[in-house]
């Protein structure tokens, strides 16, 4: 087993804040198939109670793998990439991510295991706003095959 | 906003099977929207060489259909409010202009508290389960949507 299971629990620091835009949150939807106004135009989101246009729920992908993949990028941590395969994901929003929502991520490392030649790699990401506000938790569990 | 009002469903309640296509095309484009450009999901060659069949689709671009599944009953892309998948078995994309099919079902599972309820969510592509172990969690409308609103013009 070549992940260095003293990182459980360690957390990293807050990564650089990240501006939720319309554009991106068009482009996102469009790549997925939402065909929502609500991701498109404003004048629609506000009227279902939103402040502006918001995310399909998995958008939140593209704000913490960023972050994530600063964790299994660190050498420290001895993981290898070229046997990981992704395991699981999850999301509990607080509320949608929206156009304008000024964003930092920030992961821990929940859980290093082993499953017979498996390891098995849990990291969470807290998606914040810059003013602290709790948006979303992101958990990705990643596979390590045995070499 | 067309989905079913929380008092509407109950456990048991079926999401009704839809089909989704998925080509290499719209692999691009989730890579460029996603910024996920693992070369497994562009390259015959190289997903060859790690012993894939063929290119595969981004797990979370299956996840994100899963999603929009969930968010086109709600009727509402903020309504998902919990969901998680486990990724089983590969989406694999052949190059063609049919790509693959991905089906996907649901049934609500249990009712809770602020309108939500608990859905389970079957995804299958080429015959297999793609994703196992989809749970989502989903608020809905207090009222079901109406079929026009009698104080505007449609």
């Amino acid at each position: 087993m070549a992940i260095n299971t003293e990182y459980i629990g360690r957390t990293y620091e807050p990564s650089e804040p990240y501006e939720v835009s319309r554009v991106k949150i068009a482009e996102f939807a469009d790549a997925v198939g939402e065909p929502s106004p609500l991701c498109r135009d404003r004048a629609a989101a506000q009227a279902a109670g939103y402040p502006d246009v918001i995310a399909p729920p998995t958008f939140a992908i593209v704000v913490s793998s960023a972050d994530s993949s600063k964790v299994t990028s660190d050498p420290g941590l001895g993981v290898n990439y070229a046997m990981i395969v992704y395991g699981e994901q999850s999301f509990t929003h607080v509320r949608p991510l929206h156009a304008g929502d000024v964003v930092v991520s920030q992961s821990t490392i929940e859980g290093i295991g082993q499953v017979r030649s498996l390891t098995t790699l849990t990291t969470v990401t807290e998606i914040r706003t810059v003013d602290g506000e709790h948006v979303c938790t992101a958990r990705a569990m990643l596979i390590e095959r045995g070499a | 906003m067309a989905g079913p009002g929380y008092d509407d469903v109950a456990a048991g309640t079926e999401l009704g099977l839809q089909q989704y296509q998925v080509t290499r095309r719209d692999l691009v484009r989730y890579a460029g929207a996603s910024g996920d450009f693992n070369v497994i999901h562009w390259n015959e060659r190289v997903a060859k060489s790690v012993g894939l069949p063929d290119v595969i689709a981004h797990g979370m671009l299956t996840m994100a259909l899963a999603g929009r599944f969930l968010t086109d009953w709600a009727g509402d892309p903020g309504a998902v409010t919990e969901f998680g998948v486990r990724f089983s078995s590969p989406v694999v994309v052949p190059d063609d202009d049919k790509g693959a099919l991905v089906e996907i079902s649901g049934v609500v599972t249990g009712k809770l508290e602020d309108r939500q309820v608990t859905v389970d969510v079957t995804v299958r592509s080429a015959e297999t389960k793609v994703l196992t172990r989809a749970h989502a969690v989903v608020r809905l409308a207090a009222v079901p949507a109406q079929g026009g609103d009698p104080l505007e013009p449609p």
